[in-house]
């Protein structure tokens, strides 16, 4: 619960001068993402620098230093029965909001609740040059200047230490119940597409083992009366099951095997690769664990619209991010020479030329 | 930023393009050039050296391939509806007009997506995807004629933002052409792409960064029902205290507009919408979703309404009820021109707590400078319009409504807003942004646009000031007004004052 800021640009005013690359840590959680970086780097750490910066509920806008741990935002929000409308992941009990949004994670609810870069209003964020810059802000619409909050989301760090993050929340929901029905793969996919093309209050939709799980949230009156109309087993102990699909906490998730992430269109037939699958957000995230070739994935991530990655496991120390086209990773160099023009931040933890 | 300095024959330019784009869609004489000289904000014009309208891709990226080679500045425009003087021509540069890609080249209804073309207009995505219950959320004002190219430099908002979003949220992918006429697509037909957002920072990026060719949105189910609650107030105060209420509730309205006392008499004079011009301030709020919601959402809003003192309240129960309230905020803008010779609209965006000290404060300097204000504010989402009444033909009123309009947007910064929620910098604004940045932020913003455009050639002089720019403004913000030189070439091009929005 501290101002770690002047400490922070410190850090990385003599990074710059030693020309020392630095390794950017939050609560931890998340060092399994990216590619492998070294680890004899010096760390960035942020997980000082916490703490809810302001919060005014009836704005809908809550302004958290960047090593605030998402359990106390999430508490912070229940007392005005508010919350984080990404459903944000948590990969362990230091998840921070600076590492949510570095890496882009959403949960469950995303197509229908948005994505954390959906929903950041501004950042404060440390460049390589040690200047620690404001953009974006606390209202709703701010179109002044590019937008390099939301050109944060992904970057894994590469651009800069984020500092403090300004969110839209939004209030929790009147009432949710989860549907669940038995059904394959492909025919669970088309029913996600054609229910989420229905103007009802759906959240959530995933397949896993040959069952279909669609979440409704909203007011009473319109949950329980689209449960009616499209039936199903009501799944007890639901807000449970969406919690452990959020932070990989199912059993599809500890497996050996190494786990790639698709993000295609909601509605692609993709090739059954051999090695498991679990759909969530409608059909637009695809999790398979299994050992198929990447260059192989790249391909059908491709035809269905879309991208792999290398999400967690595998071999770390290649490409684990769908390789961008010549032309975009020429930008994606320029702009890291622009914020980060002496490789300061997480080197190779995006991209090995990065 | 300045555009290379070695000057083009113009004829010999045009005569170049004439080679490879039909020769009537290359425009170098005086007179059909006017058209083209200024966009939505009229204040600011240039005639540009030409104007070409591509047809094909492949066209488009060898224009911008000649003038990339040639150092010629190049200004993307779509429909010209824009309010910044975003699409302001350059005199030395061609106009990019994208106005023949008006196709729309997919709807995907299981995906809930549609392909399109730039120059497709917003409206026209609604009207085609309404066939299958699905249409585009973002809906600013100028909807029946903006392109979707346009909404996507500017990142247009409109109504319906608190609950649907900008135009960067309804986006999936984004076909460009780079200054160097490179293609490439930033995000994907999937919802999330890997590595660093480069569709986010294109978005709103006003034509500095990229040339848009072709656009994958998100379309929505079109709600089963939407009702309005209009109510009267006595007070902003209460009526923004009661737009909290609504919030805290846990009602996120479809949208939610205010508008204050000036506003609300001229728009029933004009539009005969019913609404009480007695009120001090009147609220729209508009509840969207399935039938069983919506009942008991707007329940809670009318209740909520009487409880917190609104002086009347009343409710439609049919799609023609429903237009007819709408019908005096849709017209808030042409009535307000109704009563006045002229009208400077302006677009901060203001944490929505700050409202009465902010309107109680424009007050103060409205009377204070003698220029009548009238307002209308997206209230969901804290987009203040204040509209500042003025004439033009009397000598020194252009230059007084000017700094006017300049003290509210450092107003908005100061309550800790800024300074244009949906319209845009452009040239317009392009004075305040010293007042919501430092030094070190508007260089990293010139070192984003020289990763993209190194020899700022693309949309040069908009949206982002150099520094000797910042340190002219700051130092003239001592002594005298601003924005003289708008107002001697408005006066020079005899134009009117007229802003639409």
């Amino acid at each position: 619960m501290a101002d770690m800021a002047n400490l922070l640009v410190e850090q990385v005013l003599a990074a710059r001068e030693q020309k020392q690359p630095l390794r950017i840590v939050g609560g931890g959680s998340k060092n399994f993402m990216g590619r492998a970086v070294d680890m004899s780097l010096s760390e960035l750490s942020l997980a000082e620098h916490s703490g809810i910066v302001s919060y005014h509920p009836v704005e809908l806008v809550l302004t958290a230093r960047a090593g605030t741990p998402l359990i106390e935002l999430e508490a912070a929000l229940a007392e005005h029965n508010q919350m984080l409308s990404f459903e944000p992941p948590r990969f362990g009990e230091g998840s921070t909001l600076g590492g949510t949004l570095a890496t882009n994670m959403s949960g469950p609810g995303r197509p229908w609740w948005s994505s954390v870069r959906d929903q950041v209003l501004g950042i404060r964020l440390i460049n390589g040059y040690g200047e620690h810059l404001r953009f974006g802000g606390q209202v709703m619409k701010n179109v002044a200047g590019y937008d390099v909050s939301r050109l944060q989301a992904g970057a894994l760090g590469t651009l800069g230490a984020i500092t403090e993050v300004s969110l839209k929340v939004l209030p929790k929901p009147g009432s949710t119940r989860t549907l669940v029905s038995d059904c394959e793969l492909g025919e669970a996919v088309s029913i996600m597409n054609q229910r989420a093309a229905q103007p009802k209050p759906i959240t959530a939709a995933c397949w896993l083992d040959n069952r279909l799980y669609i979440r409704l949230s909203g007011a009473h009156s319109a949950v329980d009366a689209t449960a009616a109309q499209w039936g199903g087993e009501e799944l007890e102990d639901a807000d449970a099951f969406w919690q452990q699909l959020r932070d990989q906490q199912l059993d599809f998730f500890s497996t050996e095997q190494p786990l790639w992430r698709f993000s295609v269109n909601p509605t692609a037939r993709m090739p059954q690769l051999s090695g498991g699958w679990l759909v969530d957000w409608g059909g637009a995230q695809r999790w398979y664990s299994g050992a198929a070739d990447f260059a192989e994935m790249e391909q059908i991530a491709k035809a269905a619209g879309g991208q792999v990655s290398l999400f967690r496991g595998g071999d770390r120390s290649g490409e684990v991010m769908h390789s961008p086209s010549p032309a975009v990773q020429v930008l994606q160099q320029r702009l890291k020479q622009a914020f980060d023009p002496d490789g300061l931040f997480n080197p190779g933890r995006l991209y090995s030329w990065m | 930023m300045s555009n290379a300095g070695k000057r083009v024959d113009r004829e010999v330019l045009a005569q170049r393009f004439r080679q490879f784009i039909d020769p009537e869609y290359v425009i170098s004489d005086d007179e059909t050039l006017k058209p083209y000289e200024c966009d939505g904000l009229s204040v600011y014009c240039e005639q540009p050296m030409l104007v070409v309208l591509p047809e094909t891709v492949e066209q488009a990226q060898q224009v911008l391939r000649i003038c990339h080679q040639e150092g010629v500045p190049v200004v993307a425009r779509g429909a010209g509806t824009g309010l910044c003087a975003g699409a302001m021509p350059h005199p030395e540069g061609v106009v990019l007009s994208m106005a023949k890609f008006d196709r729309i080249l997919e709807i995907d209804t299981l995906a809930r997506a549609a392909r399109v073309q730039p120059g497709v207009r917003n409206l026209a995505i609604s009207e085609v995807a309404g066939k299958n219950g699905l249409y585009y959320g973002p809906d600013p004002s100028s909807q029946i004629a903006c392109t979707i190219g346009g909404n996507v430099a500017e990142n247009s908002g409109g109504v319906h933002c608190l609950k649907y979003g900008l135009t960067v949220h309804n986006l999936l992918s984004v076909d460009l052409l780079t200054v160097e006429g490179e293609r490439l697509t930033l995000g994907s037909e999937g919802l999330d792409c890997y590595g660093m957002d480069l569709m986010a920072l294109m978005t709103g990026s006003e034509g500095l960064l990229g040339i848009v060719t072709e656009v994958r949105v998100k379309l929505l189910p079109k709600p089963e029902v939407a009702q309005v609650v209009m109510a009267g107030f006595d007070s902003v105060q209460t009526a923004g205290d009661a737009v909290g209420a609504i919030i805290a509730e846990g009602i996120i309205p479809g949208g939610l507009e205010m508008m204050d006392g000036h506003a609300i008499v001229a728009a029933e004079a004009f539009a005969k919408a019913g609404y009480p011009t007695e009120a001090q301030a009147l609220l729209l709020c508009e509840v969207d979703g399935t039938s069983e919601e919506v009942h008991e959402h707007i329940d809670a809003v009318e209740s909520l309404f009487k409880r917190l003192g609104a002086t009347s309240v009343r409710t439609s129960h049919n799609e023609e009820e429903r237009a007819r309230l709408w019908q005096g905020r849709k017209s808030a803008f042409p009535a307000v021109g109704r009563i006045s010779p002229d009208y400077y609209c302006m677009d901060g965006t203001i944490p929505r707590g700050q409202l009465a000290h902010v309107l109680t404060e424009m007050d103060r300097k409205s009377q204070e400078c003698g220029l009548r204000v009238a307002n209308v504010f997206h209230a969901g989402d804290g987009n203040l319009h204040p509209l500042i009444l003025f004439d033009a033909n009397v000598p020194g009123e252009l230059e007084k409504t000017e700094a006017f309009g300049a003290w509210i947007l450092e107003l908005c910064v100061e309550v800790g807003g800024c300074i244009t929620g949906e319209h845009g910098v452009g040239v317009e604004k392009i004075r305040q942004m010293p007042a919501q940045f430092n030094d070190s932020e508007i260089e990293q913003f010139h070192r984003i646009k020289a990763a993209f455009d190194p020899a700022g050639t693309l949309n040069p002089g908009k949206g982002i000031p150099t520094l000797r720019q910042c340190q002219e403004y700051r130092s003239l913000d001592k002594d005298i007004e601003p924005n003289a030189g708008a107002a001697a070439q408005l006066h020079d091009h005899g134009q009117g004052g007229h802003h639409h929005g």
